[in-house]
């Protein structure tokens, strides 16, 4: 039976090393070519006819004008007459073309009549939602009543966060080209391995006639698992134009309107404690909307899951706007700011600083010792304690303040299997139906491998982003570095292992009495014994080693490779002008466990990356739609703001790199860093004013009218 | 965006004579594309003007100092003559943080660009007041009673304004006029009608900025540090004898249809000496005839606090 486990930390020559990601260059320079860069010369062009209205019913469609068009080559009704739209921008017709401009021309052309119905496109004020509310009932643990009744200390704030999209830099699409037996699929995905299938099924089609190809793409952050519909009607529009591909991929604007959003929530919340801070009761009453279908609650109280006493009310609520997708840690960052505001707000209550009140609090998580640690550490970082003043004894215009937010996350490995070739020449080929979304996980594979055959990174050749690779699964849920890392290091000691049989004669010793180091193949404690990569692989004979690795999720705690159960701690600083409201970010620290750190480098990238989606979302994130036309204001990237490099401020990533987290093997790391920045900030900015402004982004309007709201009070 | 006709003059008259119907002037483009591709825009033909040689350059003439109509901002915010006598236009330039705009937007550009009114990129016109007023407005105008409650977009509008700076244009028939900046800006009563007095056919060609000393300068609150609108501006210009105010011009930005003037709050400063406490008299004198919208009445604070911070700025006094 092999050996799998990983090789001790130091004894490590490859992994846990700063390497920097091998696409690094090719992106930079623009020679990476993802799915939207494609253009050969037979491609045409797919556009979108989407609904202006938000509620509507669709009476009749025209196709005549558009299809009288030079240059059209298929138009597709999606959303027939009778169909009723829910949300503005629900695709309503396709049409391909020999060039983009005629395929908008054509959609410019075609004629729709809807019935338009009543929209509700805000949410923001519960009692104005009316029926779109639906109870999604009470949840009560102890005794909230007495808790609340018997507390030395009680608080209750409100607290919001807006719907917000993903904003991906490359918009969804595909470049589709439907073939005699097969469907080329070239689509901006996160998930490889299982995208073909769910474009095969919507075309009813076999799964084994659509093979996928994505090498890069830009940016999916939870939003681009499925085919979609634009992907299946690139398809059909491609069989109606003799097979020619086709490529559509939304504009910007269809992008931020229907490609996937992450609910908002709402919150009143009450905590009830004692004067030494000590959190007894909590009573929440949320409302969150992710469009058409609601939106859960998130998962509340966070973090400080077991205070004793709890009640929780949820309302989900309707609306007439584009549908919610997974967005890097579904519901956590809305709960982790949710929560660590009202604890917040429960420390500057009685007095007492927010850092000591978390550290009593972590009592009630899952992870106390760990939090504990991490919070020390982060203050350390940020210099909490020199810095930490109440936000009542702040004076100046500039107002400088601390904040602190709280994550946790799952992040077990996916399924995965990998195939590992050695060929006789002494090349080596990894094939992984995974994808590398951006988080260097090609750098990631080809680490874990050269580290278990002791070669260097360039003597090894991975190849990813095709499903005719063996399965992997989908990129969510910071899952993919322990299912590859896993499978490839299981591919590599499987394939090692009848290497060792093949050489083992001519070295004269048992093949369990190899390694593999530093391109060579050695006895184990008989340096003389060895010979180098390359001879060793001469006795392979004219076939290659092919062995394959399987992560199953099942067994893999067991094995040890992988497993569960990343913390945070994220602290932000932050300038408020007190005159204009205006909110800058002075620095962010992230403290972050996440298991055995296959790449520091990369991992650190990471962090910083979420940091600066955390500072967006804090400070500028807002999907604007307009109740009377139903639909968003700002789709686009001038009035929905992003942050820009003036805007970020000092990051700082620490991560929890020690013996104890490594011991527990590879953990997921692009959700967990993404959840506690908009806490932090948001805590820092009211540790600032010395007044909570109730909702993010903080914008200056907020800002000013929290603290006008103060004087008036 | 539709197919159009595009046309590159080398000279005024050239281009004057092919600007006809359905035609516009395309400089820098950094609006002009964007309404294009929006469909706000649908023109038949642009009539490049950045080949005109003598629309550009930065130079003195006799009293004033001439900036070309097509000078980038880039080259604005770094040319000499105008870093020495109009921080508050430097101030304005730099306040539009993108290399890549300020490399390819032109000074004349910035004056003529259109509203971002988001209803009215988004195709509901110009004057949709009732969508305005009873939608999403906290980006929209505090000061303005007619029929428009978008803002102006200028950036350099209202330092120019407050310099006492006059548009030059040329016109089909050949003859120019000077326009002050003052009047260049206006607030249309009817769908249509432009948010500046230059008719189809004619072509600014150079902004002449009055040379006498002043001290000047602009404030500009924006939400982002990076490239965003902002959300309020004020530009001063101050002339001085001593330590006091012999005469003071304040123009406000972003908080109505055209810059707005602040009359009052520039009586009130003559004969005083900029301090934190006559600034900030004067910053509430120049939004006293504000009237907010539904969603921002927040924006009459930022523009108190703009001409507290420009006057402090221009007196050389630390603004914050």
């Amino acid at each position: 039976m092999a050996e799998y486990k990983w090789p001790p930390m130091e004894k490590r020559r490859v992994m846990g090393k700063r390497i920097a990601r091998l696409d690094g260059p090719m992106k930079s320079s623009g020679r990476a070519k993802y799915p939207s860069d494609m253009n050969r010369s037979d491609l045409l062009f797919g556009a979108l006819l989407t609904s202006p209205h938000a509620h509507a019913k669709v009476k009749s469609i025209d196709l005549t004008a558009a299809k009288a068009i030079k240059g059209v080559t298929a138009i597709r009704v999606i959303s027939g007459p009778g169909t009723e739209i829910q949300w503005a921008g629900t695709e309503v017709c396709a049409v391909s073309a020999v060039t983009e401009e005629i395929a908008r021309d054509a959609v410019k052309a075609i004629k729709v009549d809807y019935e338009v119905l009543p929209h509700l496109v805000k949410e923001e004020n519960l009692a104005k939602v009316g029926a779109r509310a639906k109870a999604a009932g009470e949840q009560v643990t102890g005794d909230p009543d007495k808790a609340f009744a018997d507390a030395e200390a009680k608080t209750s704030g409100d607290y919001g966060i807006p719907v917000i999209t993903h904003c991906c830099l490359e918009p969804h699409g595909s470049v589709v080209a439907w073939g005699n037996d097969k469907i080329d699929f070239w689509p901006s995905t996160q998930a490889v391995s299982t995208v073909g299938g769910d474009l095969a099924k919507m075309l009813e089609l076999p799964a084994t006639q659509v093979h996928v190809d994505c090498q890069y793409m830009g940016g999916g952050f939870g939003a681009k698992f499925p085919a979609d519909r634009w992907g299946a009607e690139a398809a059909r529009l491609s069989k109606e134009s003799g097979g020619r591909p086709v490529k559509m991929f939304l504009d910007r604007a269809t992008e931020l309107t229907i490609a996937g959003v992450r609910p908002s929530h709402f919150a009143k919340i009450k905590v009830a404690g004692k004067k030494d801070g000590t959190i007894t009761g909590w009573q929440s009453e949320s409302w969150a909307t992710g469009g058409i279908g609601g939106g859960g609650m998130a998962p509340l109280p966070y973090v400080f899951t077991n205070i004793p006493n709890r009640r929780m009310n949820h309302t989900q609520v309707s609306l007439n706007t584009g549908p919610a997708r997974a967005w890097r840690a579904p519901n956590h960052p809305q709960a982790s700011f949710l929560t660590c505001s009202a604890i917040t707000d429960f420390a500057d209550t009685i007095g007492m600083d927010p850092l000591e009140v978390f550290l009593k609090n972590v009592a009630v998580s899952a992870r106390p010792e760990t939090y504990k640690k991490q919070l020390a550490k982060a203050a350390e970082l940020i210099d909490w304690k020199k810095k930490y003043t109440h936000g009542a004894k702040k004076t100046g215009t500039l107002r400088r303040g601390l904040g602190i937010g709280i994550a946790t996350w799952g992040g077990a490995g996916h399924a995965s299997k990998c195939k590992l070739t050695i060929h006789p020449d002494g090349t080596v080929e990894v094939e992984i139906g995974s994808q590398d979304i951006g988080t260097a996980t090609r750098t990631c594979i080809t680490q874990v491998a050269a580290e278990t055959l002791g070669l260097p990174m360039t003597a090894v050749k991975v190849k990813l982003g095709d499903n005719s690779y063996p399965p992997s699964g989908p990129s969510g849920g910071s899952t993919t570095i322990g299912g590859v890392s896993s499978s490839t290091r299981k591919a590599a000691v499987n394939a090692l292992e009848k290497l060792f049989e093949k050489v083992a004669p001519s070295l004269g010793v048992a093949p369990d009495q190899l390694e593999a180091d530093d391109s060579r193949v050695v006895a184990k404690g008989n340096p003389s014994k060895a010979m180098s990569w390359k001879q060793a692989c001469q006795k392979i004979g004219p076939t290659p080693i092919s062995e394959m690795g399987e992560n199953e999720p099942r067994t893999a705690a067991r094995e040890g490779l992988n497993t569960q159960g990343a913390s945070g701690i994220q602290m932000a600083e932050v300038e408020v002008d007190i005159e204009t409201g205006v909110v800058r970010i002075v620095e962010v620290v992230a403290v972050q466990d996440c298991g055995l750190v296959v790449n520091p480098k990369t991992a650190e990238s990471q962090v910083a990356g979420a940091l600066i989606m955390s500072v967006c979302s804090a400070l500028m994130e807002e999907r604007i739609t307009d109740q009377t036309t139903g639909r968003v204001l700002n789709a686009d990237m001038e009035f929905y703001k992003l942050a820009g490099l003036p805007d970020v401020g000092k990051l700082t990533v620490h991560m929890d790199i020690t013996p104890e987290h490594d011991a527990r093997g590879i953990i997921g790391l692009g959700e967990p860093c993404a959840i506690g920045g908009i806490a932090a900030i948001a805590n820092a900015a009211a540790n600032a004013l010395g007044v909570r402004v109730p909702m993010v982004p903080l914008t200056p309007e907020r800002v000013l009218a929290a603290l006008a709201n103060r004087r008036n009070a | 965006m539709d197919n159009f006709e595009y046309a590159n003059p080398t000279t005024v008259k050239e281009a004057l004579s092919l600007l006809t119907a359905g035609s516009e002037v395309l400089a820098g483009g950094t609006d002009l594309l964007s309404l294009m591709k929006d469909d706000v825009h649908k023109p038949k033909r642009l009539v490049n003007i950045k080949n005109i040689k003598a629309l550009g350059g930065i130079a003195k003439s006799g009293n004033n100092i001439r900036i070309g109509a097509t000078v980038t901002l880039d080259e604005l915010a770094s040319n000499p003559l105008v870093r020495a006598a109009y921080p508050s236009l430097v101030q304005a330039a730099l306040g539009i943080t993108s290399p890549q705009i300020r490399n390819m937007g032109t000074v004349a550009g910035d004056l003529c660009q259109r509203p971002r009114c988001w209803y009215f990129r988004s195709g509901n016109g110009l004057l949709n007041k009732s969508l305005v007023e009873s939608g999403e407005n906290k980006y929209h105008a505090i000061f303005g009673t007619g029929s428009a409650h978008f803002v102006s977009a200028s950036s350099l509008g209202p330092a120019l304004m407050a310099l006492g700076a006059t548009v030059k244009i040329a016109g089909a028939d050949g003859k120019t006029k000077d326009v002050p900046v003052a009047q260049f800006f206006k607030a249309p009563n009817a769908e249509g009608e432009r948010e500046i007095a230059l008719a189809a056919n004619e072509i600014v060609t150079d902004i002449l900025v009055p040379s006498p000393a002043t001290k000047n300068a602009t404030y500009e609150v924006r939400h982002k540090q990076a490239l965003d609108w902002p959300l309020a501006t004020a530009s001063v210009a101050l002339r001085m004898s001593g330590t006091k105010v012999t005469s003071a011009s304040i123009t406000l930005g972003h908080v109505g249809p055209t810059p707005v003037r602040a009359t009052e709050a520039e009586k009130m400063l003559v004969g005083q000496t900029i301090t934190a406490d006559s600034a900030e008299k004067a910053g509430a004198a120049a939004v006293a005839g504000a009237k907010p919208l539904s969603q921002n009445a927040y924006k009459v604070q930022l523009a108190k606090v703009a001409v507290k911070r420009a006057l402090l700025t221009a007196a050389g006094v630390k603004a914050v």
